[in-house]
């Protein structure tokens, strides 16, 4: 993105914030990108010949008689084939020492599929965590965040649903990563031999936060074109999605919006939609699938930024540390997957619907009986059979570190089950008992 | 000669354009950008100032951009074709664009203008018409559709000419009025109406007259709506807001249904693309998609045709009712429509309400929702929309803006609930704290003695009563203990759980539960209500939760078979025999 010769140049600035800068300019559009003293800006607001830009890489030293020019076009990237494997910073350069990438250039952040034209999804993709497979069904075209405090291993468990999982590409969106976390990712994808079916655009904590910014736009600018030029099955992987709201609301801050809940831009909904709902399942067979990272505040998931996300996503994986086994679960309670419905006994066996809401039920019931006794109370022969039932179905089935086929969690289900309850107290339809009950 | 302007000033979809000549507050305007028109509305004017939301995304836009005033406010088409269609906010057809992706500033037409309609005329030449006087019909899929007079015509008309019989496209003029001044005037069977004006033309507005069956247990029995009613359901997401709705359009005894996907996710909009087409509707055996117009303005489509598509949607319902229809509105969701209000006061800087929505968002609520109700026309017939929105509240607490102004506004309340959503215990409508006034209404309660049981509304609040009290048992044992309550306690907490597990828990997702018809419920209620009025004898109280489970187990395996047959039959057996063993 190189000045052009015959671009004007602009050398009085009327406003400098920590996010934006405020000049005189005639005949601007509307998300144009502009150097500002070299760094990287974008028209947010025009005012007469008022000009707003916010500035990623902050304004720290911008003096008031910084060289602005324009470019004339919203943020682009270029995109081939050789994006794939390739590390890339939030303005789509390279981080990896690799050459610039060859290819047609395109703009990020651009229009929606049309709702009449896309396909209902309906592709599973395993990820042999049960937790996830047998209570929480991913489906292509989805997406869902994972909701999870800043100490548990979100990364970790996102990294192995990626390498599991069925898919043609995967893009990852790092927003705010540590430098840690970075390398994690890097060593992850490399020690599973698959860079070359990565490509991932990276901002660390090292970085200013309002380049974040773009990060979500590039990666799924470059997962548009693996899944509409190349009819590929691409997962985006977009962490932490906190950090990126958290950048929104220091720009819309700094130009004096007010605040709506949570001192969070009045649009952060549309500004989040935006994104998630690049997820798509096309006509031609592509897909984008979506998962992402929201971390919470001590898990309030009331917090404007989880709440609207939840609004916006299809579902939303919780982790949990289970104290009865010792092991990170995938909390049943409260883990949603909206499309589950779509593939459950359509694309797995008949009775999966049925053996995950018993499965549930029970565990619930376990929870209940697990309250009376810390409340002091004697548990009934029920209450005690279900705790029993619980540790294993949560060290069997809920735990991460599980790695099985569906087929394989259905029936350990059924073993369970069989083992601890009679038929009736499960719940389930007679005709699946009939069929599936290991007494 | 219209007024133009040019653009001084661009936030987002907010745009700032200098007029030179008179606009309107809500007059559209075209905003030209590198040769592409986008349309946008005014929405408020300074001096020679005009503040207009731009319906589409403004990257690109640039100061001193023409503009261009259209001098009229955001219509719809009204005629023929409607139903089966797929619009968004703005009445363009999305099934007849070009590519995947939207297009900015593709707008097309909402009526198909080729397709030939077999008229037959109603009215004749000398009758004395007025504004929706229907003046002849054709068959739109199996309804027939009514030709008015179009809503914006004043006063008395004579009809002069009206076409025989035949096949005609929708602009083809069928009647020719002359009006009191002898001026002739030409009806076509399409005609526009501004979405954001209630249509009238009719003769007045009664309280609703009976309720409008959906096959939802915790609805129609325990907090039904009325035809012509007014419901809303807020709920945290994940309770199962919008499978309930889903559940509603597939189920409501209604002629047309208008669903209003208001800044919602598209996988849902999609899922009833494909799943509409291939189901039945179970009251009349044909087609759902054929009764039934989707607008689809999902959450990243521009935020100010959001707004539109409720208003769209609901001109539509109000068109279809002047027929003497029965119409059926569900918007998802409300609260992504006040959103888009927030949206746009904050960046014209009003100064805020509560959580920084406009002052007036109240208002704009009631008023959109009043325009619900079931009419007697001017020829006696009758008609009505019934509305149910969905809510969103923030954080799924209750006390927040939108929710607090619906409940205002709306007559039926379905508080879905996380506790029962994480219980899995679907449909999560609170059965306590939701309501219905129409319950209330006597004409209501009339009805239902009358059509559905005798003193049916006296049972309907036995059995709120004997949920209320498992409620109240049920603390008390959390309290006191197991053991430290008496038997009678745990007895009417099972009691309370057999009516929340056997009626008004229900499996969308089961062929034959999903559906439970009127006289299904009463039969339901019945039987349970004559299970609730027994004294049981137990020794202990694991022995009352065995046997609640297993009465419980029986009633469940009934509602998932259909209704009257051996298997039936064989597990209304068993929860006699389970009586016989038990219970006086």
């Amino acid at each position: 993105m190189a000045n052009k010769a015959y671009q004007k140049i602009y050398t009085q600035l009327e406003a400098i914030t920590k996010a934006t800068v405020s000049l005189k300019a005639p005949g601007v559009s509307n998300d144009e990108l502009a150097t500002v003293d070299n760094r990287l800006a974008q028209v947010v607001k025009t005012k007469g010949e008022l000009v707003t830009l916010q500035v990623f890489a902050g304004t720290e030293g911008i003096p008031t008689n910084a060289e602005v020019s324009f470019f004339g076009a919203p943020p682009t990237l270029k995109v081939s084939e050789q994006l794939s494997g390739r590390f890339f910073d939030a303005y789509g350069h390279p981080i990896d020492g690799g050459p610039e990438v060859e290819g047609e250039e395109r703009e990020v952040g651009g229009p929606s599929v049309n709702p009449y034209k896309r396909k209902q999804p309906s592709e599973l993709i395993p990820t042999g965590i049960a937790g996830i497979d047998l209570n929480n069904t991913l489906v292509s075209g989805q997406k869902i965040p994972f909701f999870a405090d800043p100490d548990q291993p979100y990364n970790q468990v996102m990294a192995d649903v990626a390498l599991r999982a069925d898919v043609d590409k995967i893009i990852l969106g790092g927003m705010g990563l540590s430098n840690d976390d970075y390398l994690f990712f890097k060593h992850a994808f490399e020690d599973a031999g698959a860079l070359d079916k990565i490509v991932s655009f990276v901002n660390t904590t090292e970085e200013p936060p309002v380049e974040r910014l773009l990060i979500p736009d590039m990666a799924l600018a470059a997962a548009e074109y693996f899944a509409v030029d190349k009819n590929e099955k691409v997962l985006v992987l977009l962490t932490d999605m906190t950090l990126y709201a958290d950048a929104l609301s220091i720009v819309s801050n700094r130009m004096d919006q007010i605040p709506s809940k949570d001192s969070m831009p009045g649009s952060l909904y549309s500004d989040l939609a935006k994104i998630y709902e690049k997820a798509v399942q096309l006509p031609s067979g592509g897909s984008i699938t979506i998962i992402a990272v929201t971390t919470l505040n001590d898990g309030d998931i009331t917090h404007a930024i989880p709440d609207n996300t939840g609004y916006i996503t299809e579902g939303q994986l919780y982790l949990k540390a289970d104290t009865d086994t010792g092991k990170v679960i995938v909390d049943p309670f409260r883990s949603l997957s909206r499309l589950k419905q779509l593939v459950q006994g359509k694309k797995t066996r008949e009775d999966h619907s049925q053996v995950m809401n018993a499965g549930v039920r029970l565990y619930s019931d376990a929870q209940n009986a697990k309250t009376k006794l810390e409340n002091g109370f004697d548990l009934s022969e029920y209450d005690l059979r279900c705790l029993d039932y619980a540790k294993e179905y949560a060290s069997r089935l809920l735990s991460i570190d599980v790695n099985i086929k569906i087929e394989e969690m259905l029936d350990t289900a059924w073993e369970l089950f069989g083992k601890y309850f009679k038929p009736e107290e499960t719940g389930i339809k007679k005709a699946l008992i009939d069929k599936y009950w290991k007494a | 000669m219209s007024t133009t302007g040019k653009v001084r000033g661009i936030v987002s979809n907010l745009v700032t354009v200098q007029v030179n000549g008179p606009v309107a507050e809500n007059e559209l305007c075209y905003i030209n950008a590198k040769g592409t028109n986008l349309l946008a509305e005014v929405i408020k004017v300074n001096g020679d100032q005009a503040s207009v939301q731009v319906f589409e995304s403004t990257r690109g836009l640039k100061g001193g951009d023409p503009v261009e005033f259209l001098g009229k406010m955001l219509e719809v088409s009204l005629g023929p074709g409607l139903l089966s269609s797929v619009y968004d906010g703005l009445q363009n057809d999305l099934t007849t664009m070009t590519g995947v992706f939207l297009k900015r500033g593709e707008y097309t037409q909402a009526l198909n203008p080729d397709k030939l309609w077999d008229f037959s005329p109603i009215a004749k030449a000398g009758d004395r018409v007025e504004a929706a006087s229907w003046l002849g019909e054709v068959q739109e899929g199996w309804l027939p559709h009514k030709i008015m007079v179009p809503f914006s015509f004043k006063g008395e008309y004579v009809v002069k000419s009206i076409k025989e019989a035949g096949s005609y496209n929708i602009n083809t003029v069928i009647a020719v009025l002359s009006n009191a001044a002898g001026e002739d005037v030409e009806v076509t069977m399409v005609q526009h109406w501004p979405v954001k004006v209630a249509i009238k033309g009719y003769r007045e507005k009664p309280r609703p007259q009976k309720i409008m069956e959906t096959g939802v247990r915790v609805i129609d029995t325990f907090n039904p709506i009325a035809e012509g009613g007014t419901g809303f359901i807020p709920g945290p997401f994940g309770c199962g807001k919008t499978v309930l709705q889903h559940a509603i359009a597939k189920q409501g005894e209604a002629d047309v249904i208008v669903m209003a996907a208001c800044g919602e996710r598209a996988n849902e909009v999609v899922e009833i693309f494909t799943e509409f087409p291939e189901l039945i509707d179970p009251h009349t055996g044909r087609h759902l998609m054929d009764r039934t117009t989707i607008i689809c303005n999902t959450s990243n489509m521009p935020v100010a045709a959001r707004e539109a598509s409720v208003y769209t949607a609901m001109t539509i319902c109000e068109y279809y009712r002047a027929m003497g229809l029965r119409c059926l509105l569900l918007a998802d969701s409300t609260s992504r429509w006040a959103q888009a209000l927030r949206e746009m006061s904050n960046r014209m800087e009003e100064l805020p309400g509560a959580d920084a929505f406009p002052v007036d968002l109240s208002s704009i609520i009631s008023n959109f929702y009043a325009r619900a109700g079931m009419v007697v026309l001017n020829n006696g017939q009758t008609g009505a929309v019934t509305f149910i929105g969905t809510v969103s509240p923030a954080g799924g607490n209750l006390k927040e803006p939108v929710t607090e102004s619906t409940k205002k506004a709306a007559r039926c309340f379905y508080a879905l609930e996380q506790a029962r959503a994480d219980q899995k215990r679907y449909p999560a409508v609170n059965p306590l704290d939701s309501y219905s006034k129409y319950l209330e209404y006597p004409e209501i309660r009339e009805y239902l003695d009358r059509t559905v049981d005798e003193a049916w509304v006296d049972k309907v609040i036995e059995a709120k009563n004997i949920v209320r009290r498992g409620r109240e048992m049920k603390d008390q044992i959390d309290i006191l203990g197991d053991d430290g309550v008496p038997m009678s306690y745990h007895v009417s907490f099972w009691k309370s759980e057999m009516i929340d597990f056997a009626f008004l828990q229900q499996d969308a997702f089961d062929a034959v539960d999903a559906l439970c018809p009127m006289d299904r419920q009463k039969e339901l209620l019945n039987t349970i209500l004559d299970i609730c009025r027994r004294d049981f004898d137990f020794e202990d109280y694991q022995q009352c939760r065995e046997y609640f489970k297993k009465l419980i187990n029986a009633l469940r395996q009934m509602n998932y078979c259909v209704w009257g047959t051996e298997e039936f039959k064989e597990n209304k057996q068993q929860l006699l025999n389970l009586l016989e063993d038990n219970g006086k």
